[in-house]
């Protein structure tokens, strides 16, 4: 182990600063080599250590009767009946995809995937959710962006296709300020029996540590550490730190450790994700106070010259490290070669608490585990409240010249967000393991059945960036209830949420600021909602040159249906039903959608957030549709009812009269939360009303489900123009320079 | 009925496969890619969707080699029925079971989603519940579903009678969704034993799923 020559520069390079490499010599009690520095830059990098954001993470409501595994493991476990668990995660590929999009979503698929099976559990379903930026026009960065989009989408597809898992549903917006930094969050979930549930650790002095899934190459080298800095000009030339994945090789992967886990040799198992063996290694030692010794040269190899360096820190796909019960080597072998897969005992766990890493029989590094993994610096940065806010909370709705509501209904209906995203999501196998009850484009919540108990889980993956620029405290606490709204809507009970927290740079204190209240935001809404948080993922740095992107703390909320037999669709089912509307309209414009097609401006204020009455309206639409009383159900979100009931009618195929009294015209795209529509056959209309009136909740007769023409108000079209918006506005955009 | 369901690495609806024949009453053995002979006593062969060999090279290129392979070639030439559906049926194009093969789908996409078909002959194992012109409803999901044959080729389909399914819009106007020769969706061998598809009658066996089309194709073969 030989001392550095120029530690500065290699110091730079690896992003410690002089304070933290005094720290390592403490800890060390020497100067470090290479590999050390190596490993400590991955383990302290903001990917893996969460410096800047652990101060606020920590408080999150995690626990309920039904949680099972809360956040700390590779992915949040709860209890969905009948011996019967759920595991899942959300996580962000934000920097690799806007390097290279095919291969950087790609591999976020396939990273996420990794983190529910190596749980025990088999990935039953992916969601994803998307930003970026204005693809819409004809300016390099709009080329670029839709550049993106197509490659993403192909990725996504590409990975989760072939690994059999169902893409059911996910969300997608655009707008400039994910011009430099897309983000692409991905979800999976698996089941799991409870007892069959495994955890990422190593114990049991002398037990080996085997090495299963790919060889281990160059790629994605330093990517941990290439995710926690900001974009420039420059970082296109970061290609080469992008992993390349190979989903036909992660199947083979999964069934193998599916096989291994019926089996009784493993002790513990952890995926390779971020900083590779380097974080498996560590966590699965730390988490139990044990010692490891790893002999790298024994590490599958994909080609030759490679270092202890590259070993340690190489993020290539579809890797697997297990500590396994003694005596079981050859079968679990054996296992991994029937899938045609490499597996190679490459050390053993000791009693020292310290990693020890062999190179050809000569120690190439010395490091005790605990203070690696959990002395990484925890960071107070500096917070300021952005200055932008107070202008853009300043405005309202009157401050803009009034437009008649056809023409705001025309310009809503074909924006971008609103329009069916078949484009994007007839690319994802979405009924692979037959059991999508609810998929992409049904609007709302994805639902699948769960084939071992007949019950259903329903997911949605939600945030509105431009709440949360105007209001990051709100905007956050309404991504969780928003999607906890779109899970009741199909009948599920909302039971738990995973996040990825999407943020600019830390080291701004107005984005630091934005990040804090976010947390607050998640946090009372959570406790209020009894949904905990079980995982997640933050990624910051969203930056390029200076700007940072919408504060994005993307929520993805699960649910439980008693009976998959129940589930309750989001459009129209039958001419002739009425049309109720649940919820107060206040006048609430603040960050909406009419303000941002109709002007270009995210502005406004975010009204009361009224927490008794959402869960008043969770618990109305559970039990009505339990006793057979709504025929379909959706939320009221962006856009306010007249999308709603626009996007209800196009899917269907099925006209609409409506007349709302309303204080101002233009409130038909109000944005007031707490408020859904419901689809009621005329002989359940008198027990809904009520039912909706003992709860407290305001209920109105809207209109009915008649004709060829969609009329709300002032606001009329025909079905046949209404659906040719709906359905081909998105694939002329995205295909214009094809 | 009992039905052995083939299992090549990247497979990935064995177990679509043998839920949709178990739920329907039949027994259900799944084969590994390297055995060399089929379980004695079965009816039918199904080869599953899926990514075989990652279906890199080319879509059913290389699981054509796998040793199971060879029984199912035997079983095949002795008039045993066999079925592939969507990785299936290009594996058996691929293995000279079936004749055409498939190319990337004219828009170079992925397509998933729910279809229509229209049943063209009925006078075969597979769609014999079925009469000709009757509507379907059937999930696709394939990258590699453009049926491609020569003139000479389809004209001898047409002949035999091995044109079985064509993509339809809702209406029922022949609409070739991924570039297929004549909309084809699914067709069979001259002997009417070897059968393959693109389209997914295993999901479609539910109305909870969206359809139940996929029932009386999967029962045809008990007659």
């Amino acid at each position: 182990m030989s001392a550095i020559e120029n530690i500065e520069s290699v110091l730079k390079s690896h992003k410690l600063s002089p304070a933290e490499y005094e720290h390592i010599k403490e800890i060390l009690h020497r100067e470090p080599n290479i590999v050390e520095i190596g490993i400590f830059s991955a383990m302290w990098s903001e990917h893996c250590s969460y410096k800047s954001s652990k101060k606020y993470l920590n408080g999150f409501p995690t626990k309920a009767p039904w949680v099972i595994q809360g956040p700390g493991e590779n992915a949040g476990v709860i209890d969905v009946g009948d011996g019967v668990a759920a595991v899942f995660k959300m996580e962000s590929h934000n920097h690799p995809s806007y390097i290279e999009p095919f291969q950087g979503a790609a591999t976020g698929v396939g990273g996420i995937l990794r983190d529910v099976f190596t749980m025990g559990a088999r990935p039953v379903a992916n969601l994803n959710s998307l930003r970026f930026g204005s693809i819409k026009g004809s300016d390099n960065i709009n080329k670029y962006q839709r550049h993106l989009v197509r490659g993403v989408v192909e990725g996504i597809g590409s990975y989760g296709n072939c690994m059999g898992v169902p893409t059911v549903g996910g969300e997608v917006s655009f707008d400039d300020s994910y011009n430099g930094n897309i983000l692409v969050n991905a979800f999976a979930l698996g089941l799991v029996k409870h007892e069959d549930i495994f955890l990422g650790v190593a114990k049991g002095i002398g037990n080996p540590v085997i090495y299963v899934g790919s060889k281990t190459g160059r790629d994605g080298l330093g990517g941990a550490v290439m995710s926690s800095d900001s974009f420039t000009e420059e970082s296109k030339s970061l290609r080469p730190t992008v992993q390349v994945g190979d989903p036909f090789t992660e199947k083979l992967l999964l069934e193998a450790c599916l096989e291994l886990f019926a089996t009784d040799h493993v002790v513990g198992i952890q995926d390779m994700g971020a900083a590779g063996l380097t974080s498996s290694s560590f966590e699965m030692a730390g988490k139990t106070g044990a010692g490891m010794i790893m002999n790298l040269d024994k590490v599958p190899a994909r080609e030759e010259g490679m270092s202890p360096y590259d070993f340690m820190l190489s993020e290539s796909q579809e890797r697997m490290l297990i500590c396994a019960k003694q005596g079981s080597e050859q079968a679990i072998i054996d296992i991994f070669e029937k899938w045609g897969l490499d597996a190679a005992v490459i050390g053993e766990v000791t009693d020292t608490g310290r990693m020890e890493l062999f190179w050809y029989g000569e120690k190439c590094a010395d490091m005790p585990i605990a203070p690696v993994s959990e002395e990484a610096p925890i960071l107070d940065r500096p917070t300021l409240r952005p200055s932008y806010l107070d202008a853009v909370n300043a405005k309202n709705i009157s401050d803009y010249p009034v437009v008649t509501n056809q023409e705001a209904f025309e310009k809503l209906l074909s924006s971008l967000e609103v329009v069916d995203k078949a484009w994007i999501y007839e690319q994802y196998d979405s009924m692979v393991q037959t059991n999508t009850i609810k998929r992409p484009g049904s609007l709302d919540a994805s639902v699948i059945r769960i084939k071992q108990n007949d019950k259903a889980i329903a997911m949605s993956a939600d945030c509105n960036p431009r709440y949360c620029y105007i209001d990051p405290f709100k905007g956050a606490a309404l991504a969780v209830i928003e999607s906890g709204r779109n899970v009741a809507m199909s009948g599920a009970r909302p039971l738990a949420i995973t996040d990825c927290l999407n943020f600019g740079n830390p080291e701004n204190p107005e984005v630091m600021w934005q990040f804090a209240q976010a947390c607050e935001g998640i946090k009372e809404a959570c406790a209020t909602l009894n949904t905990p948080v079980v995982s997640g993922n933050v990624s910051l740095y969203n930056e390029t040159n200076g700007v940072s992107v919408f504060p994005t703390p993307a929520i993805a909320m699960v649910g439980l249906n008693d009976d998959c037999n129940k589930v309750l669709q989001s459009s129209f089912q039958k001419e002739g039903n009425t049309l109720l509307m649940v919820g107060q309209t206040k006048g609430e414009f603040g960050g909406s959608l009419y303000i941002k097609e109709l002007f270009g401006e995210t502005t406004g204020k975010i009204g009361e957030i009224d927490y008794t009455t959402e869960l008043r309206l969770w618990d109305f639409v559970i039990n009505a549709n339990k006793k057979g009383l709504l025929e379909s159900a959706k939320d009221l979100g962006m856009g306010g009812v007249a999308i709603a009931l626009a996007k209800m009618s196009a899917i269907s195929g099925l006209g609409v009269e409506a007349n709302i009294k309303l204080n101002n015209t233009n409130e038909i795209f109000d944005e007031s939360q707490s408020r859904a529509v419901f689809e009621v056959a005329p002989e359940h209309v008198n027990d809904v009303v009520k039912m909706a009136s003992d709860l407290g909740l305001h209920i109105d007769a809207i209109g009915s489900i008649k004709g060829d023409n969609f009329t709300l108000n002032d606001v009329s079209m025909t079905v046949k123009q209404l659906q040719s918006i709906y359905f081909d506005t998105f694939k002329k955009t995205i295909e214009q320079d094809l | 009925m009992k039905v052995a369901v083939l299992r090549f690495p990247g497979t990935n609806c064995e177990f679509d496969t043998e839920y949709a024949f178990k739920k329907l009453g039949h027994d259900v053995a799944i084969v590994w890619h390297n055995d060399n002979a089929l379980p004695d006593g079965i009816d039918l062969v199904v080869v599953p969707g899926g990514f075989s060999y990652g279906d890199y090279l080319r879509s059913g290129s290389i699981a054509r080699f796998a040793p199971v392979m060879k029984s199912v070639s035997q079983y095949a030439s002795k008039g045993g029925k066999v079925l592939g559906i969507c990785n299936g049926f290009q594996i058996l194009t691929e293995a000279g079971l079936l004749p055409g093969a498939l190319k990337r789908n004219t828009n170079l996409h992925f397509i998933s989603k729910y279809q229509h078909l229209k049943v063209v002959n009925n006078n075969n194992a597979f769609l014999n519940q079925y009469q000709a012109g009757d509507m379907l409803y059937v999930p696709i999901a394939h990258a590699d579903g453009n049926y491609y044959i020569d003139d000479a080729g389809l004209e001898e389909l047409k002949i035999n009678g091995q044109i079985l399914l064509q993509y339809v819009d809702s209406d029922g106007n022949v609409d070739s969704i991924n570039g297929s020769v004549e909309a084809i969706a699914g067709i069979c061998n001259k002997e009417k034993n070897v059968f393959g598809l693109m389209p997914h009658p295993e999901r479609a066996i539910e109305d909870i799923l969206g359809s139940k089309d996929g029932i009386k194709m999967l029962q045809g073969f008990i007659s």
